[in-house]
């Protein structure tokens, strides 16, 4: 037996202003109605979503707490964790006492739905849904424009209609889709970014219909866990080698709730490859380490955890210390909490930096 | 350090936990059949309140498909990142050597010596004939 205990959180401010990067906010089939045509609604209740990872109704890895969330994020007066913005104040935004944070939804969007434009109806209402029970309530939180990036005019559609809000900090998508990042389908959606001056945002997962290995399904969670750092390898690959950023010289590219540790020896193993058989990309006219330098911030959390904490530093050097943005992945259950997360051995402006000044200088925060 | 009366024993039933504040520091008091112990709240390795963990067991594996379950209820896993540590000991299941929730010492007194004892007085009144967890903290 548990007994629900509940004491009211003490606030745990640090010294510095803090942008959590990851916040997911629960954003509910029912407040999509009103966003949705009568159409819509009507397919989304006979239907349902459906992603590209065949019959499967629940996700392919099963996650290890329900909702993948913190086992004390569930609000105290009901519904899913992350739907409540009154205890999200309390748990995250007051107790941490946060400048800002970036919400980035995940399912239900209809992100990679098998239907086009269901897909499209679907990232609509999940934007109209974010600013309308989130950002239109607390100032702190910005929204992410949820793309359907498998219907791409569609996503430049829903980016121009989002550009210039104050609102909106970044373009959402998913690492895992139909085809890799660089190739030229997906080139529309980050035009329109460039054009409405907004980062794009890869957050992991999603689900692409390919299996999440080159040898085929894992078996565990914790598999898939670790593969967040090989898909988002593959990521960055292939936007450089398809010249993605000869092409789009303004695409700022956020890597988000992959870590970054492995970073560093993709840079090397790039740049080794590029110096030999540069000649089969002719269009990659720099190293691409120079490229991840300059196109691409990375997100903290998860939180690399080596057993030399020096280890860490040497690969937040490697990518700059004003690359990397802090996240905390609330409510989820592998939440980074900001007083701890960060090594110990930063300098004073190198924490300010990943706490706060480098979101506020990417997503244009003042 | 001050023996601080923390609950009356009835608070706890055998299976449960309490959240108690001493001297500041957040405190989580179990009752394993009848059996009191407290841990320091704050998780080692990144902070979450054990509290609001769930209580498992033991799960060994001598190979796939084979495994053992023992000790139920004994082992309180983290909200967070899921480490767990056993009640009895405070010791991380997975690294004992590197990862210990601090533990504090508790036992169960009659009001009757309460009453006389140097003990720090708490919120709630103490009658004779009842009996408190009392924890050393």
């Amino acid at each position: 037996m548990n007994i629900e205990v509940r004491q009211p959180a003490r606030a745990q401010k640090t010294r510095y202003g803090i942008v959590d990067c990851d916040i997911h906010p629960k954003l509910l089939l029912e407040e999509y109605r009103r966003h949705l045509s009568n159409q819509w609604w009507s397919h989304l209740q006979t239907y349902g979503l459906r992603p590209r990872h065949g019959f499967a109704k629940t996700y392919p890895m099963p996650k290890i707490t329900p909702q993948a969330a913190r086992r004390d994020a569930w609000p105290p007066n009901g519904g899913l964790p992350g739907s409540d913005l009154d205890f999200m104040r309390e748990q995250l935004l007051d107790l941490y006492d946060m400048d800002y944070g970036i919400m980035n939804p995940l399912s239900p969007t209809g992100q990679g739905d098998q239907n086009p434009e269901f897909s499209a109806a679907m990232a609509f209402a999940a934007n109209e849904a974010q600013l309308e029970r989130w950002t239109r309530r607390e100032s702190r939180l910005k929204s992410s424009v949820v793309v359907p990036y498998e219907n791409p005019e569609a996503s430049v559609v829903e980016i121009r209609r989002r550009a210039g809000s104050k609102e909106f900090a970044q373009v959402f998508m998913l690492s895992r889709t139909a085809e890799a990042h660089g190739r030229r389908r997906y080139w529309p959606i980050y035009q329109a970014a460039v054009e409405a001056g907004l980062p794009v945002g890869i957050h992991v997962f999603g689900y692409s219909g390919w299996a999440l290995t080159n040898s085929g399904w894992p078996s565990f969670y914790i598999e898939e866990m670790t593969e967040h750092a090989t898909g988002q390898a593959a990521v960055v690959a292939s936007m450089i080698f398809e010249g993605l950023f000869e092409q789009f010289r303004e695409l700022k590219v956020v890597l988000i709730e992959s870590g970054f540790g492995w970073l560093p020896a993709l840079g090397w193993r790039l740049d080794k490859h590029w110096a030999r058989m540069r000649d089969e990309v002719p269009h990659v006219k720099r190293p691409p380490s120079e490229y991840i330098r300059e196109h691409f911030w990375v997100s903290t959390q998860p939180m690399e955890e080596a057993e030399e904490p020096e280890h860490v530093m040497d690969a937040m050097r490697w990518i700059g210390f004003d690359r990397i943005l802090f996240a905390s992945d609330y409510p989820h259950w592998d939440f980074d909490d900001p007083v701890l997360a960060l090594p110990p051995s930063l300098t004073e402006e190198q924490r300010r930096a990943i706490y706060a000044g480098n979101a506020k200088k990417l997503y244009g925060l003042a | 350090m001050a023996r601080h009366v923390v609950a009356p024993v009835e608070d706890i039933p055998p299976g449960g936990r309490k959240l108690v504040e001493v001297n500041g520091r957040a405190i989580v008091v179990f009752n394993l059949d009848g059996e009191f112990f407290a841990l320091n709240n704050r998780c080692p390795h990144r902070g979450g309140s054990l509290c609001h963990g769930v209580t498992t067991s033991v799960v060994e594996s001598s190979e796939p498909g084979e495994y053992r379950i023992s000790r139920p209820g004994e082992i309180i896993r983290c909200p967070w990142h899921s480490w767990e540590f056993d009640i009895r000991t405070g010791k991380s299941w997975c690294d004992p050597g590197r990862l210990k929730a601090r533990q504090y010492r508790v036992s169960v007194e009659l009001g009757t010596a309460l009453i006389e004892g140097p003990y720090v007085a708490e919120t709630f009144p103490v009658s004779v004939e009842d009996r408190y967890v009392v924890v050393d903290a």
